[in-house]
């Protein structure tokens, strides 16, 4: 009996030492913002037929995985949802020199699921004729800023104040609309756009002179030869044209910054 | 030394847990009181449905509630039908969510003490003559008040370590659904690690000082059963 628990014991060990072993050789880690998964996922299936590499994607709201990142979570590539937090992980010496880059633009929209509830110059927001309308945090979440700065030039900021509830991230407002809870929020293009659909609903797309652009960035946080292969492949054209159906704005090579 | 908005979430916090506490009391009550007594089958059904927030994660309750409350949601699509509010983002939303997220930790202990006071007291008193309401409140409830101490402290202490169900369905609104654990939350995010320190720390002083009353107690209680 003992014997027989020894051996079993060796042979867990040993694996459980070619699991981790095949982790590390093949795995790739991205954290990524919630907002991009839907591209994301398409981007890493495609990389993945091309590649013997896998990616494992874990989805969160920016601000948590820079915590989780400069506490020394294990992931190779960060694809944030703005520019500040990328930016502070290269500043800090956590994140790979002079490997950031802009990897696709974000649009605001104020969207309705109903027909008809959002006209096209979006003065239902002017008229305030709704009870809630969701945004994202301003505090913190990208897309919560950009609805803020919207709602300031619109000059309704103020007024409409207890008309706002916030979701912690882009994806809870998309959530609070999706469920009738709100009627209207001011959330992503990409979550309301499908690639071979039309969008369901109405919207109106907050034009980009009424806010910050949303530009997203990732940067390389290991210096492995897959992740890198990875982070370059989400600049290459196929990747390009996925971020584009899902409704994102793709930089030019001007614009992508550092490489 | 708390800025505005973290003051407004604490009393927010303390008034959700307290409003709380007090329905759950009142509901708890009667639950428990059947619970330990009943020889009903159906009891370990109650018991388990009593005891799913202890296992469920937060996130379903406060998906369901979310679903449950909007518009085209049972709870949502009768307060819309008799003209009320609808309860997603309000406090009362809150209140209904922390209703059912905490109810194990006050049924509980009720369930407990009563079966604990036993049959004999009240089969004793019904010779005497006294009623049954009157057998509940001279016997049961004094006999049961650790049980109801025990019961109120961890119903007020959970309620204000709830997270996930108001992350759901709160939208944090200040002064209506902006509580603690979302206010520390929003500090880690926006990288102000210095206020989510003093809200956390806050947090673990206050909820420690509304823990030791009752293991004291139960112990001197239990100490003092034994001599």
């Amino acid at each position: 009996m003992r014997e027989f628990i020894y051996r079993s014991a060796t042979v867990t060990v040993a694996l459980f030492g070619l699991a981790s072993f095949q982790a590390d050789a093949l795995d790739i880690r991205v954290a990524a913002a919630s907002n991009i998964s839907r591209p994301m996922k398409s981007i890493a299936a495609q990389f993945e037929s091309n590649t013997s590499h896998k990616v494992l994607l874990s989805f969160g709201s920016t601000g948590m995985h820079y915590a989780q990142i400069r506490n020394g979570a294990p992931f190779d590539l960060f694809f944030a949802a703005d520019e500040e937090r990328p930016e502070r992980l290269e500043a800090e010496g956590v994140a790979v020199p002079s490997t950031r880059i802009t990897y696709a633009i974000g649009h605001l929209v104020l969207w309705s699921p109903e027909k008809d509830r959002v006209d096209s110059e979006g003065r239902i927001l002017v008229q305030s004729s709704f009870e809630w309308l969701a945004i994202a945090n301003p505090k913190h979440a990208p897309y919560g800023r950009a609805a803020r700065e919207a709602l300031e030039s619109l000059e309704i900021w103020d007024v409409i104040q207890r008309q706002i509830v916030r979701g912690e991230n882009v994806a809870q407002a998309y959530q609070f609309v999706a469920t009738g809870n709100a009627e209207i929020g001011l959330i992503a293009y990409s979550q309301i756009r499908r690639a071979n659909a039309e969008t369901a609903g109405s919207w109106w797309r907050v034009p980009q002179s009424m806010y910050t652009p949303i530009r997203q960035q990732a940067v390389l946080l290991k210096d492995r030869p897959a992740a890198r292969d990875f982070l370059r492949f989400t600049s290459r054209n196929e990747a390009k044209k996925i971020l584009r159906d899902f409704g994102y704005e793709v930089p030019t090579e001007r614009d992508a910054g550092g490489k | 030394m708390l800025a505005e908005n973290d003051l407004s979430a604490l009393g927010t916090t303390l008034r959700l847990a307290f409003v709380t506490t007090l329905i759950l009391l009142l509901l708890g009550t009667p639950l428990a009181w059947w619970l330990a007594r009943t020889r009903n089958r159906c009891k370990v059904v109650v018991d388990a449905v009593v005891s799913l927030p202890l296992v469920l994660p937060p996130t379903v309750i406060g998906f369901y509630l979310l679903l449950a409350l909007g518009p085209r949601g049972p709870i949502g699509g009768l307060m819309e039908r008799l003209g009320g509010q609808s309860l997603a983002f309000t406090f009362a939303g809150l209140v209904i969510g922390s209703v059912v997220y905490s109810l194990p930790f006050v049924v509980q202990p009720l369930q407990d003490a009563f079966t604990s006071v036993g049959r004999r007291p009240f089969e004793e008193a019904a010779t005497l003559r006294a009623g049954p309401l009157d057998r509940f409140f001279t016997i049961a409830v004094p006999l049961a008040r650790h049980g109801y101490l025990t019961a109120m402290v961890l119903g007020f202490a959970h309620t204000i370590g709830e997270f996930g169900v108001v992350l759901m369905i709160g939208g944090n609104i200040p002064g209506e659904t902006h509580v603690l654990s979302i206010a520390i939350y929003d500090h880690v995010e926006a990288l102000e690690y210095g206020r989510a320190h003093l809200l956390s720390g806050l947090l673990i002083v206050l909820s420690f000082l509304m823990l030791l009353p009752v293991y004291a107690l139960n112990r001197r209680y239990r100490m003092g059963r034994v001599s």
